[in-house]
């Protein structure tokens, strides 16, 4: 049954409208079939896989220090997470654990990939409700992290700078004074951001109320990040379950009220005050010693399984290697966070107008890569 | 509650199943055919109430396969492993969970599309991530594909 030979008017008179793969909102390639009565959404189904590379197949003939950099180009706005939450996991294996020093340095990319992140999805929203300034805005201040992260590891989106152990390489000379310098910059744009878009009446009138997900449908369906703590869910894997020292670091998980769009809107904003305060504990106590734990060349897991969760920019990221004592993994899986909060898409959806679809896909902070894998 | 506690009061309501404590998780090892009763009590019970499906795969272990949920209590705040064994490889067959866990829907079409599980009463089983028209389930381990090259 091909999409192009479908009647395009079902017997009831719905109408059938095919957005995407190529569609500037669906940010990738996602392919949505829409069921509509008039201009309202009565049914949506997600055509997913247009970007998907088995890298769960491809891993288990890679070894367990390559299989890490594969992951990097899931969640391309994460990478730096979904890196480290590879490293964790065959840490877990192995029974060792990264450094003091690498920890720290972990934790500060992994807040300023959270923040890199918001902030282009700060960018994208503006630009998907008709606000075509944010997006220059949040990028002025986006370049400055890049530019953070290009210093150190020579990479701007796909770090590749954790392995088992550590760190690849110590960060550069210049990298306190310039973090330093950078969080100063954003600090003082965050009224702006509020100024120009939370306020906005425009803005408030496409999102307040719209795309309503219930604390039940949101652990249902697995939603986590923003997504469920929008609708009021504590989810954060930081605080439930930390890792790499974060029960050291204070900070508040961000939970909103209402579900809508407004709220999760909210709570990322929110969010992005927080990965500046962790970073502002951090900046000047990074511990003396190694990044790099010492390990021995071929790294292989004991036989049995290991599961890691971690919290990526979008929500719970997991990792679950299943080794039978060699080289390689027998058998990987990524739980992204992208693939469940999709799947809440038409709950979230259904009996909205389709105008609203634009408001919801960007508040749930898709990427697309993450969720065909 | 502890491991010991959900063990005992696993194995008050279901007398024939098998622990493994090795990993980090509590695993509870059934058979595909007894896993309907098993999850429901888990959701439905107040002392377990397990309402966060997590993580659902699964493996091939090439004389059989085994299914993976991994559950975590969002008011207890516990964890568990269920794993159920299908033993028929040429036509595999369990029943769905999509109906007590939403999210189960998706991934459970996920296993469908890379292992070939057939879930029995799931109201929309089709392919997910390949082309409907796609030959063979890739992660089996007796996948071949001509079209790869070996390097």
């Amino acid at each position: 049954m091909s999409l192009l030979g479908e009647d395009i008017v079902t017997e009831e008179g719905e109408f059938v409208v095919n957005i995407g793969p190529q569609h500037p909102s669906t940010h990738g390639v996602l392919h949505l079939k829409v069921w509509l009565d008039g201009e309202t959404i009565k049914k949506i189904q997600p055509h997913l896989g247009y970007i998907h590379r088995s890298i769960e197949k491809m891993s288990e003939s890679l070894s367990y220090r390559n299989f890490i950099y594969a992951t990097s180009r899931m969640d391309y706005l994460s990478a730096h997470i979904n890196n480290q939450a590879c490293a964790l996991c065959v840490e877990k294996g192995l029974q060792i654990e990264a450094t003091p020093r690498a920890q720290v340095i972990r934790i500060l990319f992994g807040e300023l990939t959270r923040l890199q992140s918001h902030l282009l999805w700060w960018g994208c929203t503006g630009l998907d409700l008709g606000a075509v300034t944010p997006f220059f805005y949040a990028f002025r201040e986006r370049e400055a992290i890049m530019d953070i992260f290009e210093e150190t590891c020579g990479a701007r989106l796909t770090q590749n700078y954790c392995v088992p152990g550590g760190v690849m390489a110590d960060i550069h000379p210049n990298f306190q004074n310039r973090v330093k310098s950078t969080l100063k910059q954003i600090k003082s744009k965050f009224d702006e951001y509020d100024e120009l878009l939370s306020g906005n009446v425009i803005f408030e009138m496409r999102t307040k109320g719209v795309g309503y997900l219930s604390p039940e449908d949101a652990i249902s369906f697995g939603c986590t990040g923003a997504t469920a703590r929008g609708s009021g869910v504590s989810c954060d894997i930081r605080k439930w379950f930390p890792y790499d020292g974060y029960e050291k670091v204070a900070f508040k998980e961000i939970l909103g009220q209402g579900g809508d769009c407004y709220a999760r809107y909210m709570v990322r904003m929110a969010e992005m005050k927080e990965s500046v305060y962790i970073i502002e504990q951090l900046i000047d106590n990074i511990p003396e010693g190694d990044f790099q734990a010492k390990t021995k060349m071929v790294l292989k897991l004991p036989k049995g399984e290991f599961y890691q969760r971690v919290e990526t920019a979008r929500g719970e990221l997991g990792v679950y290697i299943v080794s039978d004592g060699a080289a390689s993994p027998y058998r990987i899986k990524y739980r992204s966070p992208n693939f469940s909060n999709l799947s809440a898409l038409e709950t979230m959806a259904k009996g909205s107008k389709i105008g609203d679809l634009v408001a919801i896909m960007s508040t749930i902070d898709l990427v697309i890569p993450d969720v065909d894998r | 509650m502890t491991n010991e506690e959900i063990k005992q009061s696993v194995t008050a309501l279901f007398p024939g199943v098998a622990y493994d404590e090795t990993g980090e998780f509590l695993n509870i090892l059934i058979n595909s055919t007894e896993l309907r009763p098993l999850i429901k009590a888990l959701r439905s019970n107040k002392e377990f109430s397990f309402d966060y499906l997590f993580c659902l795969t699964c493996i091939d272990w090439k004389t059989h396969l085994t299914m993976v949920y991994h559950l975590l209590s969002k008011t207890h705040r516990h964890n568990i492993v269920v794993k159920a064994k299908i033993a028929d490889v040429n036509n595999p067959e369990i029943e769905t969970v999509c109906d007590i866990w939403k999210t189960a829907n998706f991934h459970e079409r996920e296993v469908f599309d890379l292992f070939g599980v057939k879930f029995l009463h799931h109201p929309d089983m089709r392919r997910i991530l390949l082309d409907e028209n796609w030959d063979g389930y890739p992660l089996r381990k007796n996948y071949v594909d001509e079209n790869m090259i070996k390097i």
